[in-house]
């Protein structure tokens, strides 16, 4: 299991009691204002983290210059957790004032919401494992290689552009950690991130080296609201202020991320030229940038071929999911005490636990035993997990067929196996397939979380282009109507199956 | 015991059968020979422990002491041995009061699928032995329907002549005229008979007194596990 997602799961239950008893303290709400901003733990330092000293408290230069903020407006800061890949989406509806946590400006951010002044500069930057040092120095090196970044952000726009230009494969991660591990571990052939997350990696990990040369640079900033330009510009003004007596410049000496690229940045933002959001990258042929029915049609292809991994996932799984079904099954109701204690516990493990941290194992946890193939890993797990569940629906299958059925089997001189393959079996299927469709439209929807296994399949494709375009609303349309084209015909087969085969009632 | 040939050896023996369900005693040390050619009517009250006696000849009931021969086939007390039961259940064909017909297959299916699978014949001449008995049982037409499209009558029909596929020496009926009317019934008796004729012994469980008195050759009763004297 990554530690990135054990660390979200701990904030996800520390925030329930953490928030409350900020928000329902009187006293603050009575005398100062609050300045919600959103974050992402997740991402950890130096951007934010929960405190190695105390994990109740977080750190970070996220933090600090949401303090700093929250102090220019004479408010107080309280910190809302929220996935890096939602925080537009939360900040947009309201959740919180600003989304703070490494963001970065984008022409996708700079049309859906109002964005802050800059106020870092940072690098996309390459990195290969040590024994490539040489030859991988730039994207260009890494023809027919597989090249790992962080889904959703520029590095990956980049990695997008030079699938096309330069004969890449561009692999999303939801993370930034595991693309570090599955390059030293071989999966990978490099990973191209900001400099800050890159140089922080390195600090923890051997293995890896990062190339001096920059790909694209960029900046962080603070998203608000559309309509809250107001607060925006004063969070503006706080920034400058702040860039001017130092402030700033010390918040990021404190995380050893301060460097020669910022006091030209502050500069420029200081004589108010315009900064352009990215630099050595073209993003005028992003889709933020063209109509949205442009947009969707550019995606359409991406989105269809994503669903082809959906079914072709789905299909595979449900396969083998059925097939160790019924021998899961058969040794729970025909097997001996071992055997039987151990499927059981198979079964019991496997629904008591979330399928996310099953996939988390097959994929990273025995990484360094089995190195699976991320689509292995993921047609695997979900099978795995899904055989549990038929076994389930099989035996209480079996044990429905009457007794009679059995026995008349029996005195025509039937083997048992032969029973169970000629009457038993056939009659439990009949009645196992209505909760079978309904596992196998479940398991179709389910696939969506092996992209935490960077196999981007329909609602991970979806994802990438909702952030992209800044908007929920026809990526999410059209991910829904794929869904559904999958799923109703499914449906309407199995309907007909049953029909055909109606289960019998007595 | 007219048309039974009782110079040869019994074709059902059953000595000292005995067997206990918890505390209470269903089989006490029953012993029984029926002989080629018989028509043997069980009766009894409910729970007297025919339908169970029934069912140890089948190889359905382990029992706790005493032993079966079925035509050359033994089964002791205590028997799980799946060979031997397969063996004696090749010497007997049963038919269950609910029929109990393979409710996924279709009536042709049903009387040819231990044909094909227990006595391996190619599934082309499976069929046409399964539709041929299908004709002799009256229920020909009905070769491609599904159990439950089947009245009462036609799925008995069905289950004998699922039972005799494997053309088994003795034939186990339970309360055959359970679902019939009355006309039914004297056909029954008249197939039974014709069964008979053909050189197969049949061992009958039945509350129908009318029924017995027409078509047995023999009848006995069953009090508290104990068989009775014989009636006819």
């Amino acid at each position: 299991m990554s530690k990135a997602s054990f660390a979200r799961l701990v904030w996800t239950a520390l925030m329930f009691f953490i928030v409350p008893a900020t928000a329902g303290s009187p006293l603050s709400a009575q005398t100062r204002q609050v300045l919600r901003w959103a974050g992402d733990p997740e991402g950890g330092a130096p951007f934010v983290e929960a405190s190695p000293d105390d994990p109740r408290h977080l750190v970070g230069f996220d933090v600090e210059i949401a303090a700093l903020l929250a102090k220019g407006l004479e408010r107080d800061p309280a910190f809302v957790f929220v996935g890096f890949a939602s925080i537009d989406q939360a900040v947009a509806r309201g959740d919180a004032e600003i989304g703070l946590s490494g963001i970065e400006d984008t022409p996708a951010h700079r049309s859906a919401m109002s964005v802050t002044l800059p106020y870092f500069e940072f690098r996309e930057v390459l990195a290969v494992r040590d024994a490539d040092a040489q030859r991988f120095r730039s994207l260009a090196d890494l023809a027919g290689r597989k090249v790992a970044t962080l889904g959703g952000t520029m590095a990956y726009e980049i990695l997008l552009s030079a699938e096309r230009t330069h004969g890449i494969t561009a692999v999303s991660y939801d993370d930034d950690a595991h693309p570090y591990e599955d390059l030293v571990n071989g999966r990978v052939d490099a990973v191209l991130l900001d400099n800050v997350v890159a140089n922080r990696r390195a600090k923890k990990m051997a293995g890896f080296t990062v190339q001096p040369g920059s790909v694209a640079t960029g900046h962080y900033v603070g998203v608000l609201a559309k309509s809250n330009a107001d607060l925006r510009d004063r969070c503006d003004q706080i920034l400058q202020a702040a860039m001017a007596d130092g402030t700033l410049e010390s918040i990021f000496r404190t995380w050893g991320v301060w460097n020669d690229d910022q006091p030209p940045l502050y500069r420029r933002v200081l004589a108010g030229e315009p900064v352009a959001s990215v630099v050595g990258f073209d993003t005028s042929d992003g889709v933020s940038a063209v109509s949205r029915w442009e947009a969707a049609r550019r995606y359409i292809p991406s989105l269809l071929r994503a669903s082809v991994v959906t079914i072709l996932l789905s299909c595979t799984s449900m396969a083998l999911a059925v097939a160790l079904g019924m021998v899961i099954a058969s040794g729970r109701v025909y097997g001996r005490g071992a055997l039987r204690a151990l499927l059981t516990a198979y079964v019991e493990i496997t629904r008591g636990t979330p399928i996310l941290l099953q996939l988390f194992v097959l994929y990273y946890g025995i990484a360094t035993a089995i190195r699976l193939p991320a689509f292995i890993a993921a047609f695997l797990g979900l099978a795995l997990n899904y055989a549990a569940y038929e076994s389930e629906i099989y035996r209480s299958a079996l044990e429905a067929i009457g007794r009679g059925q059995l026995e008349a089997a029996r005195t025509l001189g039937f083997t048992e196996w032969q029973i169970l393959r000629l009457v038993r079996g056939p009659q439990a299927f009949r009645i196992a397939l209505a909760p079978m469709t309904n596992d196998f439209v479940a398991l179709l929807k389910d696939s969506s979380l092996v992209s935490v296994l960077t196999v981007v399949e329909l609602t991970k494709q979806t994802q990438i282009f909702a952030t992209n375009l800044g908007s929920w609303v026809l990526p999410g349309a059209l991910c829904a109507a794929l869904y559904l084209a999958m799923s109703l015909p499914l449906s309407a087969l199995a309907r007909r199956l049953e029909q055909r085969w109606k289960a019998p009632t007595s | 015991m007219e048309g039974a040939d009782l110079m040869s050896a019994p074709v059902v023996c059953m000595r000292e059968l005995h067997l206990r369900r918890g505390s209470r005693v269903v089989l006490d040390d029953v012993s029984l020979d029926v002989y080629r050619g018989e028509i043997v009517m069980l009766m009894g009250a409910s729970g007297s422990g025919k339908t169970t006696l029934l069912r140890t000849v089948a190889g359905l009931e382990p029992f706790d002491r005493g032993a079966i021969d079925v035509d050359g086939v033994s089964l002791k007390h205590g028997t799980s041995d799946a060979v031997v039961l397969r063996a004696l259940r090749t010497k007997v064909g049963m038919v269950f009061q609910s029929h109990c017909l393979f409710e996924h297959l279709s009536a042709l299916e049903n009387v040819s699928l231990a044909l094909v699978h227990v006595l391996r014949v190619p599934q082309a001449s499976a069929q046409t032995r399964a539709r041929e008995l299908l004709e002799q049982l009256g229920v020909g037409h009905r070769a491609n329907a599904l159990p439950r499209e089947l009245s009462g009558g036609e799925a008995q029909r069905v289950a004998i002549a699922r039972a005799l596929a494997t053309d088994p020496p003795v034939l186990l009926m339970d309360e055959p005229t359970a679902s019939l009317d009355p006309e039914r019934r004297t056909e029954l008796a008249a197939m039974l008979q014709s069964l008979v004729e053909r050189g197969r012994t049949l061992v009958v469980v039945t509350h129908d007194e009318d029924f017995a008195a027409s078509a047995a050759t023999r009848v006995l009763r069953v009090e508290s596990g104990r068989l009775g004297p014989v009636q006819k």
